[in-house]
């Protein structure tokens, strides 16, 4: 379960000699997603779809309100529990944000080895999904050696790799085909229906009217429109 | 996580070399400083017991009449050092001993030149203290006697090595300082250089104590074989300087170099490789964790 309540974050800007400035980003969010739940986030670019999925993945904290995450309320976790709770969920980052210097394998690899399995099982699932995202043939490449969509796709399977109970991603179809889409669609509704919480941030209208799910509307830092309390009745 | 596998590209980040250079620049001082401690203390503690257990008796005109007595002065001042207590193995020295001594000072053979040359008498001093009873004895048999001991000396050695082992602590205290001042912004720097894979790796859910752990790992490592290699490079200096010392601690000139370094620098000079790991280890926590405190 996701669940703000009257969240806020507010961005300390000192501009030289003036005064330090605040920014709203995001005021009196509040809704609340069940486990096993499915939202798209939509909203223009600025927002704040971007900092509502990082507060959820534990990369900001709110200036106000309170969240809780997988059943967790995220702002009394000790710094052990928060990577922990980090472990139990996967994101897409818009920018990939996939580690350089390591291989396409070991990028997908990461998360199930912080998570201790070991190298039998690590190879097996790794594997078997580099192959289903079409590369299995690119399992040594290094990021820069491989396309935006296939960076892409690295990026999916490392979130999905450790069967995560919250699965956070934004614009992930961004450098995908419409085949690519649709595969990738599969392989989250797939998650979905095992358990897995599911947010997902997009600009594409054509994958929200093909898989049909509640909407949270972000604009200008607030929550304009959450879907599911339409759907509910 | 994977033993094999550099998730956050530790060997790039850290791999510059200038971090085990300056703790082997660091090291060498260190290993000089703790030599010359105990050097010091080591030749203090010799001077004291040789000097400060000396007792030297000088007595002028010797074969004149002692007061109120048949014997010579010389004689009448040896029978009372061979009664007082504290005073153990009197010897007189003889024509030729004294000659040795002033040998320095009035050439060949100082007898020939008609000075009065007063006899000496040498003992060892176990009695506490200055021997002012003792004197005021000597005196009462033979008026102008003097009676010394090293001990007035072997003060102001003790103050000397005191003085040279608080100098040589601070030089230690410094390049402790100082090495893990070099740790921390060696760390800082690798910290800035791989932030990324820092915080993507974080935002994964690894605990602070991991990549903590992975940094102190490496900076251990390179700190350990800086130092080593600066303790490596301060042998020969102290083998040398040993040899510039040797006639002061009385070894004699056949006895092996190496047998010239205070024993117990044995036992600490290999203690600066693991004090300069222990130094580069907590240092890097610290920094690593202070610096994770901003992603949490």
């Amino acid at each position: 379960m996701v669940r703000f309540d009257d969240v806020g974050l507010k961005y300390r800007r000192a501009q030289g000699k003036s005064p330090v400035e605040s920014l709203d980003i995001l005021r009196s969010v509040s809704f609340e997603i069940p486990q096993g739940g499915f939202r798209w986030l939509t909203g223009a670019s600025g927002a704040g779809k971007t900092t509502l999925l990082k507060l959820m993945y534990l990369a900001a904290h709110p200036s106000q309100g309170k969240i809780e995450i997988l059943g967790v309320d995220a702002a009394k976790l000790p710094v052990r529990e928060a990577a922990l709770l980090r472990r139990r969920i996967g994101v897409v980052f818009q920018d990939f944000r996939l580690l350089g210097h390591l291989s396409a394998y070991d990028n997908v690899a990461l998360p199930m080895r912080l998570a201790r399995r070991s190298e039998a099982q690590v190879k097996s699932d790794v594997t078997e999904l580099l192959h289903w995202v079409g590369l299995s043939g690119k399992l040594d490449r290094k990021p820069a050696e491989l396309s935006g969509g296939e960076q892409q796709r690295i990026s999916i399977a490392r979130a999905v790799v450790n069967r995560p109970k919250l699965f956070l991603a934004d614009e992930p179809t961004g450098n995908l085909d419409d085949l690519q889409a649709d595969r990738l669609m599969m392989l989250i509704t797939g998650l979905n229906k095992m358990g897995t919480t599911v947010v997902v941030a997009t600009h594409n209208q054509r994958l929200v009217k093909d898989y049909p799910a509640p909407r949270l509307e972000i604009a200008h830092g607030t929550l304009a429109f959450d879907e599911a309390l339409v759907w509910a009745g | 996580m994977a033993k094999k596998i550099d998730h956050l590209g530790l060997r790039s980040a850290m791999a510059d070399r200038l971090l085990p250079v300056l703790v082997a620049a660091m090291s060498f001082l260190a290993a000089l400083a703790v030599a010359g401690t105990l050097a010091a203390s080591s030749l203090a503690g010799q001077w004291n017991q040789n000097t400060g257990a000396d007792l030297t008796v000088q007595v002028p005109d010797p074969g004149d009449q002692a007061v109120a007595s048949a014997e010579t002065r010389l004689q009448a001042v040896f029978s009372v050092l061979a009664k007082s207590p504290g005073v153990n193995a009197p010897h007189v020295l003889t024509a030729d001993e004294v000659n040795n001594l002033l040998r320095p000072w009035l050439g060949q053979d100082a007898g020939q030149l008609g000075l009065p040359v007063p006899a000496v008498i040498t003992a060892q001093w176990s009695g506490a203290g200055a021997p002012d009873a003792l004197r005021a004895a000597l005196d009462a048999v033979a008026p102008g006697t003097l009676a010394e001991t090293g001990t007035h000396w072997a003060e102001r050695v003790a103050a000397l090595t005191a003085s040279l082992q608080a100098s040589a602590l601070s030089v230690l205290l410094i390049v402790t300082l100082v090495a893990s001042a070099v740790v921390a912004v060696a760390t800082r720097a690798g910290l800035a250089q791989g932030r990324d894979a820092i915080e993507i790796i974080h935002g994964l859910g690894t605990l602070d104590s991991d990549i903590a752990g992975r940094f102190a790992a490496r900076v251990t490592m390179q700190t350990a074989f800086g130092a080593v290699l600066g303790t490596l490079c301060a042998l020969p200096v102290l083998f040398w300087l040993a040899s510039l010392a040797l006639p002061f601690t009385g070894v004699t000139a056949d006895m092996t170099r190496a047998a010239s370094l205070p024993p117990v620098l044995w036992v600490v000079l290999p203690s600066i490789p693991v004090l300069a790991a222990c130094i580069g280890w907590v240092t890097t926590q610290f920094t690593v964790r202070g610096w994770l405190r901003r992603l949490s």
